[in-house]
């Protein structure tokens, strides 16, 4: 963690909600402060994804380095987006500003920064919406909460919409479900008309543009780093497992963010994913391959525009349509399943070569993704288990105190909170919720989402996700919790050090991983060691002999 | 001092002041009392329907409800049928709820920081006072709003009648040498609607949080109708007003052939102006939330995207890279590797 990142408490003590700056926020200029933003884009990604204004800047310096016509093209690009988003239009005339969305951002809750307030942020872009397309904005200026496109402007603009998770709570407490999260989206992609990106998402796109994924990871290196998995499992249940990589014909393509390929924990996730479809290849016949083309779930195009999400999106049909697959299904994450529930069917469907998925185990039918054709696999072994088609041995998890984190995506873009929830229940016997307002629809944001999970914004991500940390630091009080359960690879790369710094005793999984501990395979060996080696309960003394 | 509501509180007291010398000046009475109303409404009107035009040319590309509920999905898990509307009937009862209940206002927390023996707990407790000072405002206003079409009417319809009558059910009447309170009956909602008023004033004054937000454009609506209801009560409870002159008075604007009344006071003047300025200032300010809220996508969409594909209208082709420039690329190490391609050279 980063050296100069302040400790818990002392973070926790200077939060104060109700000191506003003496002067209007109009009048407070913004200060780009070390540790709570992200570093610039470097040109190689920009200029790979053919983005405009590729050059190499530096957020500290004075100068951006901007085109010249730069203010028209903030002006153009907010015009066209009126004209082809209604959400867009209709948000920025009709805020009341009541303040009910105030309290509910985690990034205001955990910075006390006024300009965090959901409708704050809002008016950042506001402002200059009413300045240059609302005649009383025009005409009475500052009277009317209008102000003129400056350098500051842009500049606060830029700090504050990628101090923005696009997490949704605020929609939910709006009474006109204004959503943040639309608005943040709009101002990224203005922002990106001029080259200011930041590297954590430009990067990563330009990653997934070239090599199908966001890491980066070149083909021979997934089918080697799965390999190594594979070996690990066998290490630990005496199974073998056999996953097939861009095989034609097979019945179903998987489709899983490539964070969990890469990085503890998410990476005993994966395993778990692994030791299901043997499962279920051995008993069932089940006929599932893994893309190395399209091996990223997440889609992080989401964060730059509209455009760039459909351009990486696209490879998910396409590869569907090569191998000649059935139906997709998705692992688990929490943004692609935004993008797949909300926008996948209508940017690169209709997906018409595919059939309407139906469990070829259970031969249940997913008809709440009959047009989309793909299904989340909390939802898919949801039905496994409640067909009794798995074996499983939830003492194998008695270790495990869990509580479960609904992803802000999969809660406030989806709706799937009880399929997780009905899963973790039946491979592990202790769970707990968190208190409610901070779970299902009111659930709290990691702090690190929408590509702000780098290192160097640290301070911000540590107050971000204090609202989700200190809820589960109350169930780790009251029930001894010691398991942060979610279905998202950003919450499994971003909580541990969440945790390490807010609620230091509480480790992170995936639902998936727990399925993989409890699965009990065919011709397995005696399991002593969970997907982490770490001994399962009982067993401490069979490890060391 | 906060220069935003002192601001929109010298200009409404100003359009007082202005509206009530136009009243008492014989020579502006046709300006203050027939042209302006006029020409607020025509501004109402023509601005409320083009407001809302302007947002319906707007496209609606993707389908993005904010889902408050479990989904429908697999047949044994119960759905949220209004929260996570998955059928157009269950959209138009989410947004009925959301329109006539403030849905999701009712929702609302407030956060604190609380010290406990373990450190710092962050709590959400419910709040509820905005919700009920916002439906009381909200309702109250419609109630006297409808109580107002008596003046619009001849004879006055039944239903207003009984709104009237349960209007004015709290009869309180009490009589001193000053003042004489319940003759007429007090009409409950003119008061809830000032204290709703001001209420929803002293919160954005006294809130540091919603201060810091509010701009003059949010104080300015709340100071008109503050005098909106401040001038009608005098009139109804203390001036006494002649209705009857005032009813002639709005017959005649409705039938077109508006006459002045006679002897209403400046009073009058000022109550009907600063329900033109309301009026006409209503489709370019944020009260037209009224008619947005009915097009807000995130609430008035079904959450059913995977299962019915939604056509965004300007869907433009964009630049992808193919698996052929992906195996071009890669081919040499795909097949070192195992794994299986398309064109082995």
């Amino acid at each position: 963690m980063a050296d100069d990142l302040p400790k818990a408490d002392d973070l926790l003590n200077k939060i104060d909600h109700n000191n506003s700056p003496p002067t209007s926020w109009m009048d407070t200029p913004v200060n780009i402060r070390k540790g709570m933003y992200c570093y610039a884009s470097s040109p190689k990604s920009v200029k790979y994804l053919g983005l405009p204004n590729a050059r190499p800047w530096n957020p500290l310096d004075d100068d951006w380095k901007l085109p010249d016509n730069w203010k028209e093209i903030v002006f153009e690009g907010l015009k066209e987006r009126l004209d082809k988003f209604r959400s867009f239009k209709v948000f920025m005339d009709i805020c009341v500003r009541c303040g009910a969305c105030a309290d509910k951002c985690h990034f205001f809750i955990g910075t006390g920064d006024p300009k965090n307030m959901p409708v704050l942020r809002a008016e950042l872009l506001r402002s200059v919406y009413r300045n240059d397309f609302t005649k009383a904005g025009n005409l009475l200026g500052k009277i009317a909460g209008a102000r003129p496109m400056t350098l500051d402007v842009l500049k606060e603009w830029w700090y504050y919409f990628f101090q923005c998770t696009e997490c949704r709570r605020c929609s939910v407490f709006c009474p006109y479900g204004i959503d943040t999260a639309e608005i943040t989206i709009m101002a990224r992609e203005i922002l990106n008309l001029l080259g200011l990106n930041i590297d954590w998402i430009a990067t990563p796109v330009a990653n997934c543009y070239r090599t199908g994924n966001h890491l980066g990871i070149q083909p021979h290196a997934f089918k080697d780093m799965l390999d190594f998995f594979v070996e690990d499992i066998e290490e630990i249940t005496g199974v073998n497992c056999e996953p097939q990589y861009n095989k034609k014909g097979a019945d179903i393509l998987f489709i899983t963010p490539s964070g969990d390929v890469f990085a503890d924990p998410g990476t005993y996730t994966a395993m778990g994913y692994l030791l299901l479809f043997q499962y279920l290849k051995e008993k069932y016949g089940f006929d599932v391959t893994w893309s190395t083309y399209g091996s990223e779930g997440g889609n992080f195009g989401f964060f730059t525009s509209h455009e760039t999400m459909k351009r990486l999106n696209s490879k998910m049909y396409a590869e569907a349509k090569r191998l000649g697959v059935k139906w997709i299904l998705g692992g688990e994450c929490g943004h692609m399943w935004r993008v797949i529930n909300q926008y996948m069917d209508t940017m690169n469907g209709p997906a018409d070569f595919l059939e309407e998925p139906v469990s070829p185990i259970t031969g249940t039918r997913f008809e709440n993704a009959k047009s989309t054709k793909m299904v989340h696999i909390a939802e898919f072994t949801a039905d496994l288990i409640k067909h009794n088609k798995l074996e499983l041995d939830p003492v194998r998890n008695d270790n495990v105190i869990a509580t479960f984190h609904d992803s802000c995506n999969p809660a406030r873009g989806m709706g799937m909170l009880d399929e997780p929830r009905f899963v973790l229940q039946n491979v592990c016997n202790n769970f707990h919720e968190m208190p409610p307002g901070t779970i299902r629809e009111q659930t709290f944001c990691c702090g690190s989402g929408s590509g702000l999970n780098a290192g160097e914004n640290m301070e911000l991500r540590m107050a971000g996700g204090l609202p989700r940390a200190n809820a589960v630091k109350y169930v780790h009080e009251k029930y001894g919790v010691n398991m942060l359960t979610c279905v998202c690879a950003i919450d499994r790369a971003v909580f541990p050090p969440l945790m390490e710094y807010w609620v230091p005793e509480v480790d992170v999984s995936g639902l998936h991983e727990l399925v993989g501990n409890a699965l009990i395979m065919q011709g397995e060996k005696k399991r002593t060691t969970d997907l982490r080696f770490e001994p399962l309960p009982g067993m401490e003394d069979e490890i060391d002999e | 001092m906060n220069v935003n509501y002192m601001l929109s509180f010298i200009i409404v007291l100003a359009l007082c002041l202005l509206s009530y010398l136009g009243g008492e000046a014989p020579g502006l009475r046709y300006l203050f009392g027939i042209a302006i109303p006029y020409l607020a409404i025509v501004i109402f009107i023509f601005g409320f329907i083009s407001r809302v035009m302007g947002w319906a040319r707007s496209a609606v590309p993707f389908r993005i409800p904010t889902t408050c509920g479990q989904q429908k999905s697999l047949p044994w898990i119960k759905p949220n049928r209004i929260d996570n509307p998955f059928s157009k009937s269950a959209v138009i009862l989410r947004m009925i709820l959301e329109i006539v209940c403030f849905r999701s206002l009712f929702r609302n927390t407030r956060m604190a920081f609380k010290n406990t023996k373990t450190g710092m707990r962050i709590a959400y407790d419910w709040e509820i006072f905005l919700w009920v000072a916002a439906l009381a405002f909200h309702y109250t206003f419609l109630v006297v709003l409808l109580r107002h079409l008596r003046f619009f009417f001849d004879p006055v319809p039944f239903c207003i009648q009984i709104l009237e009558f349960f209007d004015g059910f709290l009869k309180i009447e009490f009589l001193s040498n000053v003042i004489q309170v319940g003759l007429p009956g007090i009409y409950i909602s003119g008061v809830i609607l000032l204290a709703a008023v001001t209420f929803l004033f002293l919160r954005r004054i006294f809130s540091p949080k919603v201060r810091y937000i509010s701009l003059p454009a949010d104080f300015f609506p709340l100071f008109l109708i503050m005098g909106i209801a401040i001038t009608g009560i005098m009139m109804r409870y203390f001036t006494k007003v002649d209705i009857v002159g005032i009813k002639e008075f709005t017959m005649g604007l409705v039938s077109f052939s508006p006459a002045l009344p006679e002897g209403v006071g400046g009073l009058f003047y000022v109550h009907i102006f600063l329900v033109s300025v309301l009026l006409a200032y209503f489709p370019s300010s944020k009260l037209m939330h009224l008619g947005g809220i009915f097009l807000s996508p995130t609430r008035n969409m079904t959450a059913d995207t995977r299962a019915t594909r939604h056509v965004n209208p300007w869907n433009h082709p964009v630049k992808v890279h193919t698996y052929e420039q992906y195996e071009d690329e890669f081919r040499e190490k795909m097949i070192e590797a195992g794994l299986p391609v398309e064109k082995k050279e």
